[in-house]
């Protein structure tokens, strides 16, 4: 480690990058300037579009900057790219492997092209395996491996020659809690041997693990600390909410209807509130307030919340739909085969009118096989699908006006506008004349899609998508919702502002089936099913599923540490059975 | 040129190239299909045409005639009786051609008055049209040669004229055609095929992965450029085996000769693939402009089927910046005419100044960057 | 309902005219091939470049000679002293031709003998090199004529008059560019039918409609209907083209061709259905229509004869659309036919229509999970 301690690993000097031509230029990054010290692990988070991946291909010395300079372990990236690169490691986003390549012949290749010397290869194979637990998997293509172990691989291959500086473009997107949290102990592992790590992330609770984080938005910095700190400067302001009566979701509306609060969350038991500065709590009747510590996701809104315009103005809660507790999505036994592959594993649940149901898991769990059953696009091989009394696939086509349906990554049609959009999707669920109109003008409203109209569905930014995509199932008012991984890649604000939309619309009476990889979003679902390599894990309330993992260490554990116990004792069982 | 780096990106290449059997498809399957289905399925040489016969009056003048038409090979003679129904049955697309002797016709040829041989073809295949009049040209002459043996005074005939068709004697279209095919095969394998391995890596995130690594830009190119390079040229090797062995089209020129001008063209064909990957980062994109910008025009342009002698003089002027108009040159030569210098070492300087052109600028246009 | 067909058949239009790769896709190739093919692609020869070697010292041999420089084909690009440097004009492509008129020709002619003439073809290319043997073989024949005129010598017994039906003047174009309409038509219609499915399965919108109420038949139909008229204007527009800018002359019903055009367009979408139905991806979509579209040309008569194919390539031939579009096309536009005369070219194509049809509908309904 040439650098010495408190030295700089990389510096940002007042660089700009702006991309496209024409009418259409996008500014990725507005001037920046910063300055990330060597030997420690610093997050960089922020939302959508904040420029995040582009300081990263700067750093990596991909692009290069329109005006400013980037100096990567002292040397001016532009001048000296590839002595650069041999002294760093950069993992993108999908990880860089060939899927095709197996494991071993993937290290090999980086191995030669970081220029590993053939002796010392062994001895550093033998190390990253172990460090990574890819061992028994070296003949293995790259393209079978679960999400975890890509991403492992990946950071091994950035690894090969233990480098100055990592990269880390977004690593845990989409990967289980559990591989997360060995990624963690990796990255840990490597502050000790005295790597400088530069790695960005989605997930809030993953700034904690930071020694500084840096908060990007519109490609300029809006905070650089440690976070303990940028959490301390909040204090007082963070409250734990509870009401004796009020269930947790009304109560949040009714917080968020405040104009005092700048956020409430559910947490396990209560809701988590941030006040703005200095405001003494608002008056509700019943309502306990207690300061809380401040949690990283805090700063964030606080952070961006005075950049942002107001959140958009939720309608109040309607006077909530009774709940008649009438099955109106009910799976048993279903089972799913693709050849040799059982992909869905005897899963039963009930939901009822009125009510959120998640199904969450990593990537590959088979949440979506399960979903695609539901919705009809999908035979399943056995078991028993009834969607409003019927099964979808089927059923006449009518009974599919029963359902609103978001599909992954917000499949819209690109090419058109969004007003031509939602036109079609009126006309395609026969709405007319009046009722046409109404909704028309509801979806733009509520949707805030009105400055956008006549832009491509493929223009609009992620979280308009997400919009949009929403709004097209909602025209017809269906009293059913099926969301396939909304919050996916989305940012947390626009993630908070979409779960209180559904929320809403759950208490007003829609049943909701969504699936979702984020942990924390459990919390917004009534009921929930856990699943792991197709199979179920745990089902029930979220708050009965964390109690089945309380144990005498961790008696309060989060969605997430819930997980991770679960798993855990879903893999003694089949070893046991084994 | 490091090459312990360039033997890792050859290494991976070569592993994905065996791994990934689109690859092999493009360069050995889709060979073969298009040499079978060229080889056998396109011919210029119409046989067996079906040509309608009325004789008004048969007798031992014309019976010869006929039978000389029966006698060749290009066609299928149908007696008719009368000329209405011949042309009903031209009409009726049944017969190409008719040939019309009329009733006079003896008479006329005893008195040495010219008689009058009508031959209606159906022009709208004005190519097949020309190749059957010249058909029955030759019958005609044959005839003509019998006549004058039995005849007691020379019949008038006085010019001895003698063709000599060389290279292809017979005349056989697939002697030219299979040659020819050969150049649209290495455009497909070398343009279409690299174009797509590098819109892929683009596409699943890997060249940023490897551009990120200690390697130059030319190694990167270079790991590209070899694999296919073997690649294509085993598919070269095939072709030319299935042209020899399955299509007994005689090679008369040597065999280090094509493997040197094949050499040549693979590498032009390769920087074209390389620089239309530049420009376009989607394997869908880079498949449509490979076909629109290379595969089409070494189609249709290159002199593989149309002559470029017969195109219109702007098109023959396009056709000179097309590399597969060079290579099918000296395909054709080699093939059918030996080791023809003053074609060969033209138009492999061409070659070679093209691939020079579009590597240099394949090289001069890729920067270790993504923007 | 047929409001809601609209809007599906509404939205397909959409999709692919503001995107700006479809639209290329349905501007673009169409365009460079009918100016491709219409100018390059012909056998007519115009420009027969040959050598010349006369050691005939008399008149007859310059009068053959002045016969061929005179003939607007051909090119006289050398007269060389002797046969020796005949090779290196044939062998480089300088010269197709070479007429080598030997010594005694006009003595023989005028003594009433037969005079040697020898003409050397390049065969390299044999189909120019069968059509530059016609030409010359027509020349030295009215030489003959004329010569026997002049002597007395006894004329040849019998003259070979030609005459060709529907396209006298036997230009290539004239074959060429009625089947570019064809070509043309179809694979825009493939293209346009053949990645329709795929991509909205690629883009994730497949499931959206699958969800909606639409029924399979009608979603099967907004794909057809969009294809159909985008088909049927390209080839209106290639119609118009080949009439008004090309001159061929369109001398038959025009409802005859229209009606040929209709059956093939059914056909064709069904196929392009059946590709769209298969592929997972864009790219094996245009992998698959282009793996089809190949043979199907090849194989379809537009440019060589089908008579030409070996006997088991022929009846392969039958299940080919294109190959009855040939024939109707160029009835309709060289020979002047009407519905009835083109009635055997309909019937096979309504069978193919319907049967690529059912088998497309069965498969995308198939392929739906």
């Amino acid at each position: 480690m040439a650098e010495p301690a408190g030295a700089d690993a990389l510096v940002f000097a007042g660089v700009s990058k702006v991309f496209g031509a024409g009418t259409t230029r996008i500014t990725a990054l507005d001037d920046l300037s910063l300055a990330i010290k060597a030997g420690r692990v610093t997050g960089m988070l922020g939302p959508d579009g904040a420029g995040k991946t582009t300081m990263m291909r700067l750093a990596a010395g991909l692009l290069r900057p329109d005006r400013g300079r980037v100096h990567v372990l002292g040397e001016d990236i532009t001048k000296t790219a590839r002595a650069v690169q041999s002294r760093i490691g950069y993992m993108p986003q999908r990880f860089g492997l060939y899927e095709d390549l197996t494991v071993q012949e993937n290290l090999d290749l980086y191995a030669r092209l970081q220029g590993l010397a053939a002796a010392a290869r062994p001895a550093r194979y033998a190390e990253l395996l172990k460090l990574t637990a890819l061992g028994p998997f070296r003949a293995r293509p790259a393209g079978k491996l679960s999400g975890g172990m890509k991403q492992k691989l990946g950071l091994a291959c950035a690894l090969l020659r233990v480098p100055e500086l990592l990269l880390l473009d977004e690593p845990t997107v989409g990967v289980d809690p559990i591989s997360r949290r060995e990624l963690w102990h990796i990255i840990d592992g490597l502050r000790v041997a005295g790597v400088s790590v530069l790695v960005s992330t989605a997930y809030l609770d993953e700034a904690e693990r930071c020694d500084e984080v840096v908060l990007l938005d519109h490609g300029r910095v809006l905070a650089q600390a440690n976070p303990a700190a940028m959490e301390a400067l909040l204090q007082g302001r963070c409250f734990k909410v509870t009401h004796p009566t009020m269930p947790r979701r009304a109560l949040q509306q009714t917080l968020l209807a405040q104009p005092e609060v700048l956020e409430a969350r559910l947490d396990a038991t209560s809701v988590h509130v941030l006040l703005a500065p200095d405001i003494p709590p608002p008056e509700i009747a019943g309502a306990a307030w207690q300061g809380v510590a401040a949690q990283f996701a805090d700063v964030f809104v606080d952070q961006l919340h005075a950049r942002r315009p107001a959140r958009a103005p939720v309608a109040p809660v309607a006077a909530m739909a009774p709940r008649d507790h009438a099955p109106v999505l009910q799976v048993a036994g279903l089972n799913r085969y693709f050849g040799d592959f059982h992909a869905v594993k005897d899963i039963t649940f009930e939901v009822t009118r009125g009510e959120v149901f998640g199904l969450l898991g990593a990537n590959g769990a088979g949440k979506t096989t399960t979903f695609r059953m539901l919705c009809g696009l999908l035979p399943a091989s056995s078991g028993t699908l009834l969607v409003a009394g019927q099964n979808l696939l089927k059923a006449p086509a009518e009974a599919r006006r029963q359902i609103g349906y978001v599909a992954q990554k917000f499949s819209l049609y690109g090419a058109l506008s969004v007003a031509q959009n939602l036109a079609f999707f009126a006309a395609a669920y026969g709405l007319r004349g009046e009722r046409r109109a109404r909704r028309l003008a509801w979806a733009e409203e509520e949707f805030e899609l009105g400055p956008f109209q006549a832009m491509n569905a493929a223009d609009l930014p992620l979280g308009y998508k997400q919009r949009l995509a929403l709004a097209c199932a909602l025209l017809h008012e269906p009293p059913i919702l099926f969301l396939d991984e909304p919050t996916s890649g989305v940012d947390p604000l626009t993630r908070a502002e979409f779960w209180q939309r559904i929320n809403q619309y759950a208490a007003n009476g829609t049943t909701v089936l969504v699936t979702t990889h984020f942990m924390d979003e459990a919390e917004y679902c009534d009921h929930l099913l856990l699943m792991s390599l197709g199979a179920s894990l745990a089902a029930g309330t979220p708050a009965a599923i964390r109690a089945q993992a309380a144990s005498a260490d961790n008696p309060d554990p989060s969605m997430e540490d819930a997980f991770i116990a679960l798993i855990a004792a879903h893999e003694q069982t089949i070893r046991r059975a084994a | 040129m490091n090459a312990r780096r360039l033997g890792g990106l050859i290494t991976k290449e070569t592993l994905q190239i065996l791994r990934d059997p689109s690859a092999l498809g493009i360069a050995f399957i889709l060979p073969l299909f298009l040499l079978l289905l060229f080889g056998f399925g396109v011919s210029l040489n119409a046989e067996h045409v079906p040509i309608g016969v009325v004789a008004d009056h048969p007798d031992p003048t014309t019976d010869p005639l006929v039978a000389a038409l029966r006698h060749s090979r290009y066609f299928e003679v149908r007696p008719l009786p009368g000329l209405k129904m011949a042309r009903d049955l031209l009409s009726r697309r049944e017969i190409d051609a008719i040939l019309w002797l009329r009733n006079d016709f003896t008479r006329q040829t005893l008195v040495n008055a010219p008689a009058s041989i009508g031959l209606i073809v159906n022009g709208t295949d004005a190519n097949t049209a020309n190749l059957v009049e010249g058909y029955v040209m030759q019958s005609w002459m044959i005839w003509l040669a019998q006549q004058n043996q039995v005849a007691s005074h020379p019949l008038g005939l006085p010019v001895a004229l003698q063709f000599r068709i060389w290279f292809n004697p017979a005349l056989r279209s697939q002697d030219y055609l299979v040659p020819g095919l050969i150049a649209v095969i290495m455009t497909l394998i070398g343009a279409l095929l690299t174009a797509m391995v590098v819109a892929r890596e683009w596409e699943r995130g890997t060249m940023e992965a490897l551009m990120a690594a200690p390697v130059t830009m030319a190694e990167i190119l270079a790991g590209k450029l070899l694999p296919y390079f073997v690649l294509g040229m085993g598919g070269m090797a095939l072709s030319v085996a299935l042209a020899v062995f399955v299509f007994a089209v005689p090679l008369h020129g040597s065999v280090l000769i094509l493997a040197l001008a094949s050499a040549l063209f693979m590498l032009v064909a390769l920087g074209m693939g390389l620089l239309i990957s530049s420009l376009a980062r989607n394997q869908f994109v880079a498949g449509q402009i490979a076909i629109v910008v290379t595969f089409l025009p070494a189609f249709i342009l290159s002199g593989f089927i149309f002559d470029i002698r017969s195109m219109p003089m702007a098109v023959q002027i396009i056709t000179r910046i097309l590399p597969a108009r060079y290579f099918v040159s000296i395909l054709q030569s080699v093939f059918l005419a030996g080791n023809v210098w003053s074609v060969i070492l033209p138009d492999m300087a061409m070659l070679a100044l093209m691939a020079v052109f579009f590597l240099g600028v394949t090289l001069a246009r890729s920067h270790k960057r993504l923007d | 309902m047929w409001g809601r067909l609209v809007a599906l058949i509404h939205k397909e239009f959409l999709a692919l005219l503001r995107d700006k790769a479809s639209r290329f896709v349905l501007v673009g190739p169409p365009l460079v091939q009918l100016l491709v093919f219409s100018y390059a692609a012909t056998f007519d020869l115009s420009n027969i470049a040959f050598v010349v070697v006369n050691d005939d010292p008399g008149l007859a041999g310059r009068q053959l000679l002045a016969r061929l420089t005179g003939a607007p084909v051909f090119n006289q690009v050398a007269t060389l002293p002797s046969t020796a440097g005949i090779a290196d004009f044939i062998d480089s492509g300088r010269a197709l031709m070479a007429v080598h008129i030997e010594r005694d020709f006009t003595q023989n002619l005028l003594v009433g003998r037969p005079g040697p003439v020898q003409i050397i073809i390049d065969g390299r290319n044999s189909n120019t090199a069968t059509i530059a043997l016609n030409y010359a073989n027509n020349i030295v024949l009215d030489f003959e004529a004329e010569w026997a005129a002049a002597h007395g010598t006894p004329p040849t017994p019998a003259t070979l008059v030609m005459r060709a039906w529907y396209n006298p003047d036997l230009l290539s174009r004239w074959f060429v560019v009625p089947g570019i309409v064809g070509l043309l038509t179809f694979v825009v219609t493939i293209l346009v039918s053949g990645l329709s499915v795929v991509r909205e399965r690629e883009s994730g919108t497949y499931d959206q409609l699958l969800v909606s109420p639409y029924r399979p038949w009608e979603i099967l139909l907004g794909k057809a209907i969009p294809g159909f008229v985008i088909g049927a204007a390209e080839a209106a527009l290639i119609t118009a083209a080949a009439v008004l800018w090309f001159r061929v002359p369109l001398t038959g019903n025009p409802l005859a061709l229209a009606l040929g055009l209709a059956l093939f367009l059914v056909s064709a979408i069904g196929i392009g259905l059946m590709i769209s139905a298969l592929a997972a991806t864009q790219q094996q979509g245009l992998l698959g229509a282009f793996l089809f579209l190949v043979p199907a040309i090849i194989l379809s008569g537009f440019a060589t004869p089908i008579a030409n194919m070996p006997e088991a390539v022929q009846y392969l031939t039958l299940l080919n659309p294109m190959r009855y579009l040939m024939v109707i096309l160029r009835g309709a536009f060289l020979e002047g036919d009407g519905i009835r005369q083109l009635a055997n070219q309909y019937w096979p194509l309504a069978g193919l229509g319907l049967a690529s049809m059912i088998i497309a509908a069965w498969l995308v309904r198939r392929r739906m999970y």
